[in-house]
């Protein structure tokens, strides 16, 4: 009998390292995140330096040029843009976050539910979502925020009403990934092994969604950021924050290119492209490690 | 096609619409405004009636817009009215309906829709058709590259980078409205000209805004198709590559993009709606602006109900192009 010696401990590296590795590979989403700490940094030093006041109206001079006391400038009515992109791109991340998570959670449940269970709850969810999908999302969140007496109209409501309509993506997208994992061989030992219906669903189904998942939430803060943009363009948002659509709004309503007054809507302009880019990157770079088999595509 | 498919379309069309249509009615009722009451408080602060006269004018209206029935009854009658586009009258344009408004603004919108949808999505199909062409030469596939680019920047910040660029910096194109103050429409060359100059930089938006979406699909499905063995087929049996690239790539590809156009109708009229509103041209974007401003609600529901409407049909149509445009489609 050959003498079995201690092989040295095989150095599996941490996930930490995996990831930063995996990130090498990934370009576009190494982009993306880095991208979104460089915002996520100016957010909280901003935050920490600016004061967060002199994003609202009569805080600073009216419609001075980026200098060196206002580096972003200052707009029609006072604010400092330098605070009010600070503030604005915190409120915008705020939503994000907020609209996507409820966005995601709803879907993740009725995904499951639908999928899992079939028949008559499934037909349901699959005939509400296929009609509502093609109703343009934005023109029902411009009647719900029409609705609202302006002064109900908050970040935290805009949050509400961009998350209202934002599940039936992932509940499709969930509903799909449940149904072929439910057909597959492990799902069905553990069913024979008798292991409940809630602990097939969290112990065997839900960890191999995770990366579907992911790559959903940021999808969905993707479409909400977006959502809260467009809504706060058409001037239906909270008209005192600074949100980066309404900053847009307020220069355009003003005729600010006619008046020269340039730097005014093109900061957020440019703040919005690098938000909506860098959640695009991760999502692309998402659906990649979600799905190995698009890396064969490039 | 058979008979019983048409109907399941004809029908799906009529329950969005009605989805959206109830939507519409139940939302506002749900809150605690009332439009009415504070259109005529507006009017209050400004004209100077006495409140009696104020309460006895909302009364009326109250009853001309039938607010004093049973909701169900509203309901149905709304339904009525929304069968026949009859969206009610305008609270800001008072004599006319929201259906005219929606009508003297519809003309602008169709005309930039139209003109982008189709240069984009061509430009869009063959720019991606190319870049995932071995063949193609290198400068030419290298164009679509910054189409790709663009694809994260949403049509109205685009709107906003070329009136910074062109119009504020350059000073090539006007900055916004339909024509130049000052000159009256008339069927006039120069006057063509003045409008024309002011729709390139909105419908540039919209191009390049888009072209990068119709660009990635095609691409991808270029890659696929590459692949298959009726390709390699077709290229040992001697054909030449336009002939590969337009009967086979295109031509496979066509039914995907097309589907594609289907799915992506709601995001391309409403980006189209908020670049209207941002260049102030007088389309349907800008009547939603406007109606958003003077919190003129029978005009903001009948185009929020009139796009869904337009959208559903479209997208019914579109449905009814696939057998056309697939054989095995129509051996079905």
């Amino acid at each position: 009998m050959a003498n079995i010696t201690m092989v040295s401990p095989v150095n599996q590296p941490s996930n930490v390292v995996l990831f930063f590795r995996y990130l090498r590979r990934n370009k576009g989403l190494a982009l993306g995140v880095i991208i979104l700490v460089a915002l996520f940094l100016f957010t909280v030093i901003g935050l920490m330096v600016v004061n967060p006041k002199h994003a609202y109206p009569l805080s600073a001079g009216l419609k001075q040029a980026p200098s060196l006391k206002y580096p972003f400038g200052t707009d029609f009515f006072g604010r400092d843009l330098l605070a009010a992109m600070v503030v604005g791109m915190w409120q915008t991340a705020f939503i994000g976050l907020l609209a996507g998570g409820i966005g995601t959670l709803v879907g993740v449940v009725l995904g499951f539910t639908s999928a899992y269970f079939g028949g008559w709850v499934d037909s349901t969810v699959r005939t509400i979502c296929q009609i509502l999908t093609p109703i343009p999302v934005l023109l029902i969140q411009v009647v719900v925020a029409g609705s609202l007496d302006k002064r109900d109209v908050t970040i935290f409501t805009m949050a509400l009403i961009v998350a209202m309509l934002a599940w039936m993506g992932p509940t499709l997208v969930i509903r799909a990934q449940v149904m072929t994992m439910k057909e597959r061989q492990f799902v069905a030992v553990a069913k024979l092994s008798g292991v409940s219906d809630m602990g097939i669903i969290f112990r065997e189904i839900l960890p191999n969604l995770l990366p579907f998942i992911a790559a959903a939430f940021v999808g969905q803060v993707f479409s909400a950021v977006f959502a809260s943009f467009y809504l706060a363009v058409l001037g239906l948002g909270p008209l005192r924050e600074p949100l980066l659509g309404n900053i847009i709004w307020a220069a355009q309503s003003q005729g600010a290119f006619f008046n020269g007054w340039w730097w005014w809507p093109l900061e957020p302009a440019f703040a919005m492209i690098l938000i909506l880019g860098a959640l695009a990157l991760v999502n692309m770079g998402l659906d990649e490690l979600a799905n190995p088999r698009v890396r064969r595509s490039e | 096609m058979n008979f019983k498919i048409v109907v399941k379309r004809l029908l799906f069309f009529v329950l969005v619409v009605w989805a959206a249509s109830t939507i519409v009615f139940f939302i506002p009722r749900l809150s605690s405004r009332n439009a009415i009451r504070e259109r005529f408080g507006e009017l209050a602060r400004t004209g100077g009636f006495s409140p009696g006269d104020i309460e006895k004018m909302i009364a009326s209206m109250q009853q001309q817009f039938g607010l004093d029935k049973p909701m169900l009854e509203q309901y149905w009658q709304y339904l009525g009215n929304i069968s026949r586009l009859d969206f009610g009258y305008s609270l800001s344009k008072y004599p006319s309906t929201a259906t005219e408004v929606i009508a003297q603004a519809l003309p602008w919108t169709i005309g930039l829709l139209l003109v982008t949808t189709v240069v984009s999505f061509v430009l869009g199909t063959l720019l991606g058709a190319v870049a995932a062409w071995p063949k193609a030469p290198g400068w030419l596939r290298s164009l679509a590259t910054p189409f790709i680019l663009l694809t994260g920047v949403p049509p109205v910040i685009m709107g906003i980078l070329l009136l910074f660029f062109i119009g504020f910096r350059l000073k090539w194109l006007p900055l916004g409205g339909a024509y130049s103050a000052g000159i009256v429409p008339t069927w006039s060359w120069s006057f063509f000209l003045d409008l024309m100059q002011h729709q390139i930089l909105p419908a540039l938006a919209l191009i390049f805004g888009s072209v990068g979406g119709w660009v990635l699909s095609m691409r991808g499905m270029g890659i696929t198709i590459q692949g298959e063995d009726y390709v390699n087929f077709a290229e040992h049996k001697g054909l030449t590559g336009g002939r590969i690239f337009r009967d086979y790539y295109l031509r496979n590809a066509l039914l995907p993009q097309v589907t594609g156009l289907a799915l992506a109708l709601g995001t391309v009229i409403t980006s189209a709606v908020i670049v209207e509103g941002i260049f102030g041209l007088p389309g349907i974007g800008t009547a939603l602006n406007l109606a958003i401003r003077a919190n003129d609600f029978p005009v903001i529901y009948g185009i929020v109900i009139f796009i869904t409407i337009a959208i559903a049909a479209l997208m019914t149509i579109l449905e009814f192009v696939y057998p056309l445009l697939d054989p095995r489609i129509r051996a079905n």
